[in-house]
Order: structure tokens, then sequence, then C-alpha cells
């Protein structure tokens, strides 16, 4: 569990980040934090492993304060995944990923062995260990990234738009791969991104943020688009513009209904109902019905 | 023509390998000289650069420094060095200067060697939670190798053509031939030792710039060719020095 305790912080332009931010992310979910750029959110999340102290109160894992922990222990026990997954150019993708175990005193040969497992985890060719960062797609550098922040077995996983710097397709790709590791995994994730459709897909919750770090709402995907709180996030997810008022378009000679925006454009095809499970953010989202 | 035939005459005349002016003496005081001011400045620039760069503080200074300290003038410098120091000191004065012309060159290579990693690389190790120790030894200094070498490069090259200035003071070196023809309007010996320097000054370049070459990370140059996305900028355009990195 990760608890945010009325945490501030100014930066020493005077820039405020976030402001008075409480908020408690529940230990094996994953939280989404999701805002324009400027709201703070990727300040938060590297409060989390201090990369950024706060100007005031606390950040909480588990009870402690992390700011009574050491820092470099701190950072190692955490996942880290960030945009155009930041691997170290000068060594080879295998030694990228057991870069944590190898500080930590594992020795290099069982360091790789288990490198190699996690290449597998996160669904690539055991042959591109061998190779430099530079030699590999962007959708593969950002598995690697992936791998490395798992290396360590860590509980808490945070990722800051780590998908952010790949074409779409790689992108919807990368977060289904994400929830099947979720799945299997059950990581704490931390999630920053500013794209809603890619909050919606990988979070149990979702922290949607005004500037300034300011929480405009938070709660599951189906909560928040149910009931959007105000204007500001209906238009943020897309309400407002009709995108995510679906109907039903009857045609003759089927008895499965036509999916429809407010437009009229087809999204899907319903085939059944199901019944909303708690939390189950997934059920309450447009694109579901096929 | 007759004055460069007369200077390889000269140059390969077998009296040039005996006596108390063979060359190749003149050539180990020279490159003595060379080696304990670009190592001494080394020394000094190195860990004052790797600082620079690695913290990003006292860069203006560095720069203001540097780029002051590479309009002084050599042999004003080597004069002013020596009177101060005193013409007893003479080899403490030359090197003295020596290592002062070099500086500004190994100091620039050291922290734009830094300065030029991605800093989100930097910032990514950090995050995995290596000491800044860590940062330094196992991210910065392989990354920023090949622009130290060409600072590295740079200095000794100044110190090559400087350390002719040496003989003016009496310690020697390839200078020697240049100053003794002088009043002797010995013109075959002057240009013979003006084309052992520049001879000098081109192996020194050569063997720097092989081992620029070398020491550029395999994953750096693996990625040149097929690094093509816009999403991974390379390094920055390193300050005054020749690099190939594409």
């Amino acid at each position: 569990m990760i608890e945010f305790r009325s945490v501030s912080k100014q930066f020493p332009d005077g820039t405020v980040a976030v402001d008075d931010f409480s908020f408690v992310l529940p230990s094996g979910k994953a939280t989404v934090l999701v805002g324009s750029s400027g709201s703070g959110k990727t300040t938060l999340l590297r409060m989390i492993n201090r990369m950024v102290e706060p100007t005031s109160g606390q950040v909480l894992i588990d009870g402690t304060d992390v700011a009574k922990l050491d820092r470099v222990k701190l950072r190692r026990s955490i996942g880290y995944v960030l945009q155009a997954a930041g691997l170290l150019p000068h060594r080879r993708v295998i030694d990228n990923v057991a870069t944590v175990p190898v500080l930590n005193g594992v020795r290099k040969a069982e360091a790789r062995e288990r490198a190699y497992e996690l290449l597998d985890k996160v669904g690539l060719d055991r042959a591109l260990g061998e190779r430099y960062p530079s030699q590999l797609s962007g959708g593969q550098q950002q598995r690697v990234g992936v791998a490395r922040a798992l290396a360590a077995d860590p509980e808490i996983l945070l990722m800051d738009e780590p998908f952010g710097a790949v074409d779409p397709i790689v992108r919807a790709d990368l977060q289904l791969e994400l929830n099947r590791l979720q799945r299997e995994l059950g990581k704490t994730i931390v999630f920053v991104t500013h794209d809603i459709d890619e909050a919606f897909t990988v979070a149990d919750q979702v922290v949607i943020f005004r500037k300034g770090g300011v929480v405009a709402q938070a709660g599951t995907p189906a909560e928040i688009l149910a009931n959007p709180a105000d204007a500001f996030v209906a238009s943020f997810v897309g309400a407002d513009a009709g995108r995510r008022s679906l109907q039903l378009q009857h045609r003759p000679g089927d008895d499965r209904p036509l999916v429809v925006d407010r437009d009229g454009r087809p999204i899907g095809v319903l085939e059944s109902t199901v019944e909303a499970a708690p939390g189950a953010g997934a059920s309450a989202q447009g694109g579901t019905a096929t | 023509m007759t004055l460069v035939l007369d200077a390889l005459a000269w140059l390969f005349s077998p009296e040039r390998l005996t006596g108390a002016n063979a060359i190749p003496a003149r050539l180990l005081e020279h490159l003595f000289y060379t080696g304990v001011s670009v190592l001494l400045a080394a020394v000094i620039a190195i860990p004052i650069g790797y600082l620079i760069g690695h913290t990003g503080r006292g860069r203006e200074l560095a720069v203001g420094i540097s780029g002051a300290a590479r309009a002084l003038p050599s042999f004003g410098l080597l004069l002013v060095v020596v009177l101060i120091v005193g013409t007893t000191r003479a080899p403490l004065a030359a090197v003295v200067a020596f290592v002062l012309l070099a500086i500004p060159s190994v100091l620039a290579g050291a922290y734009s060697g830094i300065e030029a990693i991605d800093r989100r690389t930097i910032d990514a190790a950090r995050a995995q939670g290596m000491t800044e120790w860590q940062i330094l030894l196992r991210v910065e200094m392989p990354l920023g190798l090949p622009l130290l070498l060409g600072g590295l490069r740079n200095a000794a090259l100044q110190v090559v053509a400087t350390a002719t200035l040496a003989a003016y003071i009496g310690l020697g070196g390839l200078g020697i031939y240049i100053f003794r023809g002088i009043p002797l309007r010995r013109y075959d010996e002057m240009l013979g030792g003006a084309i052992l320097i520049v001879l000098l000054a081109l192996i020194v370049d050569g063997v720097f710039a092989l081992l620029q070459r070398i020491s550029v990370p395999r994953g750096i140059t693996a990625g040149a060719r097929t690094r093509t996305r816009g999403s991974t900028p390379g390094p920055r355009a390193p300050m005054g020095s020749p690099i190939a990195y594409k």
C-alpha cells in the first residue's frame, strides 16, 4: 500500500507541481495517474522512489515513511519503467535487464539466467539478449524496460508514460501485455499517462488531475465513465463529445444490435450483456462491445 | 625546392643519430615533456571536469576558463612562468606552462563527455538504484570516454607544438634544431626540425584518433546503423572535438 499524506511540491522556480495531495494506492492493484502535462502526476510518481522529494507531507509504503529509507536501497526495491525505456546504450540487453540484481550483489551468471527468463516473460526472443538497445525497435526496448523493472521482483512498479514513445499499434499491444503480466504477477502498479484510453485499459483505479496536482476525480474507470464529477472530467474522458455515450441500433434480420456513438458511428456489435462486477473497470468501456 | 632537399639530406644524414643533438634523444625529450604535461593536466582536469559534468554545477565557470585559457599566447605564458618560477628551475617552469595550456582541452573533454549523454539515460540509472559513484563509473565514464579522449587529443597536440619552445629556455626537445638554426642561418636544419615536429604531431594525432574510435562503446556504434527514429536523439555535438559518432 502506498499512501500520500498531504504531499506538496514546489520547485525552486516557484512552480507548484503538487498541492496538498492525499491518496491511498491499494496493494496489488494498478492505479493510473492521468492528466495533461503540468498536472504534477510524474512528480507524484517520482516521490515514491525519492527521485523527487516533497516540499511537505509524507509518502508511506506499507506504513513506512520513504524519507526514512535509504534512497538507493529504496530505488532498488521498486521497479521503474520510463518513457523511451532509458536503457543503458553501452550494455547488452541482457545486462540491462540484470542491472538491479547485479547492483544487489547477485552473481552475474545467475542474474543473466534470471534475466533470460524475464525476456520470456515479457515476450521477447532470448536471442535479443545479446543485442544492444539501439538495435531493438521502440516496442522491444519498452519490453526490455519492463523486464528490467521486474528483475529484482519488486512489490511496486512505477511506470512513467512507459508506452508514450511507440506507435499506436505497438502501444495497444504493450498495454494488453501489461494486463496479462499484471494478472499473473499482481504488482502494485503506479502508472502515469496523459492518454485516458490507456488509463482505462490498464487501471483498476484512475486518478484524474487538473493543473497543479489537484485531483479532479478518482475512482474505477466504471465510476468515472458513468458519473464524471464535473465538466472538466467529462471533457477529459470524452463524454461531452459524445464519444462515450453509446446507443444500440437494432437492425432488421439480426437480433444482435449495433453499438453506435452519438453521431451514429458504429463501435461494435452487442453480443450479450454482463453484470457489472465491483471494480471491473473494463466492462464499462465503450469498446468492449464487440 | 633545394631547401626541402637540403632539409631531407640533413634529416637523413647518419650524423643525426649520434652526438649531443641526436634526433632520438631530442625526440625523447620532446615526448617526455609532452607526456608528463598531458598526464599532469589529466590528473588535475579530469576529476574537476567529471565533477562539473556529473553535478552540472560550475559549468559556466569552466566554459569561461577554458575559453579564456585557449586564447593564452603559449610563448608569453612560458616566459612569464619561467620568470616567476626562476630560470634555475626552467624544467619545472616549462612543465607548469604546458600543463596550464593542456588543462582547458582536457577539462572541456571531461565535462562535455558527460554532458553529451542523454539525460534520460542517467535519470534511469539513478532510478534503478545506482549510487552516484556507480552512475559515474558505469554510465558516465564509459559513455563520455570518446569525448574525453578528444580533449586529451587536443591537449597533446597543443603541447607537442608548444614543447618546441622548450629549446628557447635551454631544455632541448625537437625545437633545438630551429632555435639553433636561426642565428646560424642553417635553413636545412631549421626545416628538418620543423618537419620532425610536424610528423610527431601527426603521429600523436593519429594515435589518439585511433583510441577515440576504439573507445566508442559497441552499443553506440551498433546503433548508428539502425537508429533512425526521432525519439532517441544522439549525443549532442561536442565542443571542439572532431569525433565520428555517426
